[in-house]
């Protein structure tokens, strides 16, 4: 009986379409679903709940200081997550922490896609010198310091959220490139390149309408990958202090104005570093999940 | 091999050529030198001034060829804000970045690799599970809230290790623990995925059949090979903890090139940025040529 179930499961999943096939990997993917769900309610909190609640992230008061959470000896549950140094209440400061982190690393993604995916399909496309050209420059790109040039090019041309998407984005296309490139190779030898060409399809016909189209799942994947690495990047500048600039509340701000409080109210710094490996963590489990789910080799279970 | 040496080498003295020049440029368009020694506050009278007496009313390109004739003597240049020649300065600090760099290394290849292994022989088990979810944290975890982690349980809570400075190898260690997590990840996947390849070859097979197994298998046989791709990474890894370094250097209260990247910046020296930013690409473009190397070296089937 067992077996019979088993080849009639196999049996359907034959006459499935691809796009059925992905749904139902995706559906039995613990990862994918675990990070999904959690991203989900994490950018609920950042950018749905904030609208139900009264208070400003902004506005101080100081007679209520440096308070713990409301479960700690001499919390208030009129602040859920305590208040920081200048009576800002924490749990609005993080929750709207949520939307700087997710704005940038998205941002950020976006500006590194466009420059390594153009790049890339380029260079796979024309091959030859054009490849050695592109080839070059990822060599010299690998090579910079990335973090010490974006905090460079931060401080010196002015924080502001605009200039970190762009900086951090302009740093990381190295991934983007090499998937496109490699992918690009092997498309345009394909029949149907092929058959575009005959019907007189321009260069930038084919790399826009039959290349790009192809490249989407393992873009998507590295895409995911990036806003995570993006939004600590994002993390780090604002924490040394080249980033985004006080009083708007990013995480990696966050943890560094706790800094000054480490010896007696750890959670400063705890709650925002907390918020942030969970939203990274989120991220990392569906990019990695995606790339399962999207890998026509890989077996459902 | 001569020859591949000579190509490689080739290619990192253009793009180091290359990354000089853009150092250079973009540091000295994107703010103006002139206006970062005088200060904020200075008229436009006194920044004209700082302006004709250092030289900067000349072409930018002058200025990169005298630069980088300098550079190519030995001369690194004056740093405005230490008011003390660079190469004084980064040497100064380079032995605590070394230090860090060596010591976090050291705490990668630890963990690394024993759980690559594991996780490699016992694949989908308990402990390729854990291995596979200590990757997965480790990836996700800001490196400099690990940092204020540790300092927080182990040198406030429980003071096992002092919070911060560089004075003992013994200040290193929380430091290190935290440089050299950044890189268990892409070590530890690599050592597994390149084990479990490795142990599906047929030589494995055939010194199974000939009756080794455990650990003379692991040690004598596969490991051998499956080292091979994690020693280069390694080598790209040991690059980017220099590059690293900032935020671990600063979080710990070290005084290495990382944290002298970060008070340069701050300080909008310009002459000691740009050295950094050159020191830090050239490090990491040597030590690629170093892995390459040591890679046909160390496998045979590469030498042609």
């Amino acid at each position: 009986m067992n077996i019979i179930n088993k080849l009639t499961a196999k049996k359907d999943l034959r006459d499935m379409t691809p796009s059925e096939v992905m749904l139902r990997k995706a559906r039995t993917h613990k990862g994918f679903k675990f990070g999904l769900g959690l991203l989900l309610v994490i950018a609920f909190l950042g950018f749905i709940a904030p609208l139900f609640i009264s208070v400003s992230p902004f506005e101080q008061d100081l007679s209520m200081r440096l308070l713990p959470p409301a479960w700690v000896d001499g919390g208030t549950w009129q602040h859920w997550l305590g208040t920081d140094g200048n009576g800002r209440d924490y749990l609005i400061r993080i929750l709207y922490g949520a939307r700087i982190s997710m704005t940038i690393g998205l941002g950020a993604a976006c500006v590194g896609m466009l420059i390594g995916v153009t790049l890339g399909i380029i260079a796979g496309f024309f091959g030859g010198w054009v490849d050695q050209v592109v080839n070059y420059i990822l060599t010299c790109q690998l090579a910079l310091p990335g973090l010490l040039l974006a905090m460079t090019i931060v401080f010196l041309v002015g924080p502001s959220i605009l200039v970190v998407i762009v900086v951090i984005g302009a740093l990381h296309w190295t991934l983007f490139l090499v998937v496109a490139r490699a992918a690009t190779k092997r498309i345009r030898s394909l029949d149907y390149v092929t058959a575009a060409q005959a019907i007189g399809a321009s260069k930038f016909q084919i790399m826009t309408r039959d290349v790009l189209p192809n490249l989407k799942n393992q873009i998507i994947v590295i895409f995911t990958l990036e806003v995570g690495v993006a939004i600590l990047s994002e993390a780090s500048l604002s924490f040394l202090g080249v980033g985004i600039q006080p009083p708007t509340p990013s995480w990696g701000l966050l943890i560094a104005e706790g800094k000054d409080a480490l010896f007696y109210q750890p959670w400063l710094i705890i709650l925002p570093g907390i918020a942030l490996f969970l939203l990274v963590l989120s991220i990392n489990m569906m990019g990695d999940g995606i790339r399962d789910i999207t890998d026509p080799e890989s077996n459902i279970e | 091999m001569l020859r591949f040496i000579m190509n490689r080498l080739l290619v990192v003295i253009a793009v180091a050529l290359t990354l000089s020049v853009v150092a250079f440029f973009l540091l000295n368009i994107a703010i103006d030198p002139a206006q970062a020694i005088a200060g904020e506050e200075a008229n436009f009278l006194e920044i004209e001034q700082v302006r004709e007496r250092y030289g900067f009313d000349r072409p930018i390109a002058v200025r990169y060829l005298e630069w980088f004739s300098g550079l190519l003597q030995g001369d690194f240049g004056t740093s405005y804000y230490w008011n003390k020649p660079v190469y004084q300065l980064i040497l100064e600090r380079i032995p605590e970045t070394l230090t860090l760099a060596l010591m976090s290394l050291s705490v990668t290849v630890l963990v690394a690799i024993p759980l690559g292994c594991a996780a490699a022989l016992k694949p989908n088990t308990m402990i390729d599970r854990f291995a596979l979810g200590i990757a997965v944290s480790a990836q996700a975890i800001p490196n400099f809230w690990l940092g204020l982690m540790l300092i927080i349980l182990l040198a406030v809570i429980y003071p096992i290790f002092p919070v911060s400075g560089d004075k003992t190898l013994y200040h290193f260690i929380l430091p290190s623990l935290v440089l050299g997590t950044s890189s268990v990840p892409p070590v530890m996947r690599l050592m597994r995925t390149g084990l479990l390849e490795v142990m599906n070859a047929d030589y494995i097979r055939t010194a199974r059949s000939k009756g080794y197994f455990g650990w003379k298998l692991l040690i004598r046989h596969s490991l051998r090979n499956a080292l091979l791709p994690v020693v280069s990474v390694l080598a790209v890894q040991l690059g980017h903890k220099f590059g690293g370094s900032v935020i671990t250097e600063s979080v710990f209260a070290i005084n290495g090139l990382g944290r002298l990247a970060l008070e340069s910046i701050l300080g909008a020296d310009i002459p000691t940025v740009q050295i950094l930013v050159f020191i830090f690409a050239f490090t990491f473009l040597a030590l690629n040529l170093f892995a390459d190397i040591l890679n046909v070296y160390l496998d045979p089937r590469l030498r042609k």
